[in-house]
């Protein structure tokens, strides 16, 4: 009788475990699609947990609705890509602290034939005026993440105001966006992470890379617990630490896709 | 051979690795969890506004029937709402968690569960009349009377609930967060592998969603079969 009713409690307690909000130590990141589906995060986080024993839970979204999340204190951390947006973050209060972690590249992706020529191009300036003025097909993520805030940037240095039937906005995530692309032959600025692990390239081929304004920073965020209390503030503060510690920095430098290195950790 | 989706569902179910296994428990655990609560919750209240008159039955019934239309992702958008920290419901500190998956789902099949056993239990109800009042039977003693009667009727019920719950992909999205190993299900997982180009992979995954839900579904009719048979 004892023993049945033992089992009957773990079987009560595995289902509350396997369902439950509590579960053993963890923080709730909300971070960017780009870095998840690059396979980083499967990386690196085996590492953190085997030496801090916390499970880090990402949620991988667009930078926009990143912040979102973190704003209405769903999130215990933040590490996301737009430096601009990262810093009036900690000046509205909702994050304490930012650091830079890593960064990689954005690169510019179009169909084979390449239309408007912009392998040739010097700059990504001059790229970017290219594809505008050839009016070829570009798809944009329209999604507010920190790729297309990125792409809006570049758009603008280049001098040109994207409008027009050659410009679409698809509103989708870095995945759907490049897939879409491979279907209408369209030009696609992505980061060359979710580009490298991308595996439905069909015509799609890099064109254009290596100009320093295409630089695309990640930085990690403290968020304020004077905002919302409940959140995990040791726990978070142990995971922004060690991403930017010695140990950290060399799990990002280890992970590589196909031999090549997709972030490269630049923290101060 | 590695690109055709039916050779990578096939090893996909043969090789059933330790995280497949998991994603398809989860699946099905928070589907059923959420069309059993939404069944002794739904049933009862079908039955209800079927056999009682009220002011504003009219009304409810139109709202019922409408709501089984309801866009997932308003769904998960409303759950979001209520379970975010922000919000009235933040300090159960569900969101992110099969809980809160659980919930999106209940609000995506309750609607369907009451719009539909109240049109089966009305339609009884019509054929049984006169034997109730014969009988004196009263208003509650009904309710429990037909909902068994229509049992048969209330499985397929059940299954187009559960049909909804496993497939739909924009409210556990957003209230799950499709966290790797936590709240990744079925159809969370075919968006992500999607959105990474592995198509042959994203629509294994499909395939092997479709095959549970068949196996489900067998097993629903079956059991009908065997117990109409002995009902005679």
């Amino acid at each position: 009788m004892k023993k049945s009713l033992k089992l009957l409690l773990a079987g009560v307690a595995s289902i509350g475990l396997s369902l439950g909000a509590y579960a053993e130590d963890y923080i709730t990141l909300a971070s960017t699609t780009s870095t998840e589906n690059s396979g980083l995060f499967a990386s690196i986080l085996p590492k953190f947990e085997d030496t801090t024993g916390i499970q880090v839970r990402v949620v991988a979204v667009g930078t926009g609705q990143a912040f979102e999340i973190a704003r209405r204190g769903d999130a215990d951390s933040l590490l996301v890509h737009d430096t601009a947006g990262e810093k009036r973050f900690v000046e509205n209060g909702f994050a304490t602290e930012r650091a830079d972690v890593m960064y990689n590249d954005f690169v510019l992706i179009g169909p084979a034939d390449d239309p408007a020529n912009i392998s040739q191009a010097q700059t990504a300036k001059e790229a970017f005026a290219a594809i505008a003025a050839a009016e070829a097909p570009f798809a944009s993520r329209g999604d507010d993440s920190g790729t297309n805030r990125a792409e809006l940037r570049h758009w603008k240095s280049a001098g040109v105001d994207p409008d027009g039937d050659w410009y679409r906005e698809l509103g989708s995530g870095m995945g759907p966006t490049l897939n879409t692309a491979a279907a209408m032959d369209a030009y696609v600025m992505s980061d060359r992470a979710t580009w490298v692990a991308f595996g439905n390239r069909q015509n799609l081929k890099l064109l254009f890379e290596g100009d320093k304004v295409l630089f695309n920073q990640y930085g990690s965020l403290l968020l304020s617990q004077e905002k919302h209390p409940h959140l995990k503030g040791e726990m978070a503060l142990k995971w922004h630490n060690w991403l930017l510690s010695e140990d950290g920095q060399q799990a990002i430098t280890d992970f590589r896709v196909g031999g090549q290195q997709l972030f490269f950790p630049n923290a101060k | 051979m590695e690109n055709n989706a039916f050779y990578v569902a096939l090893t996909l179910l043969l090789n059933l690795d330790a995280s497949l296994f998991q994603i398809v428990a989860l699946s099905l655990q928070v589907s059923l969890l959420a069309v059993l609560i939404a069944a002794l919750l739904g049933f009862p209240l079908g039955a209800a506004v079927a056999i009682w008159r009220f002011p504003g039955r009219g009304g409810m019934i139109v709202v019922l029937n409408a709501l089984m239309g309801l866009p997932p992702v308003v769904a998960g958008l409303m759950v979001y709402l209520l379970l975010s920290r922000a919000g009235p419901l933040g300090e159960w500190g569900l969101l992110f968690t099969p809980g809160a998956m659980i919930l999106a789902q209940v609000v995506l099949v309750l609607p369907i569960l009451a719009a539909l056993s109240r049109q089966k239990v009305e339609e009884l109800l019509g054929e049984y009349r006169e034997q109730f009042v014969s009988l004196g039977m009263s208003k509650s003693r009904m309710m429990p009377t037909l909902l068994w009667d229509a049992r048969f009727a209330l499985l397929t019920v059940l299954l187009a609930g559960f049909g909804r719950a496993s497939a739909e992909v924009g409210a556990v999205m957003m209230v799950g967060g499709n966290i790797d190993g936590v709240t990744r299900v079925m159809t969370t997982s075919i968006v992500l592998e999607t959105g990474k180009g592995n198509l042959p992979l994203a629509l294994g995954l499909g395939m092997v969603l479709l095959t549970l839900v068949m196996v489900i579904n067998a097993g629903a009719y079956m059991v009908s079969e065997l117990s109409r048979r002995r009902v005679g």
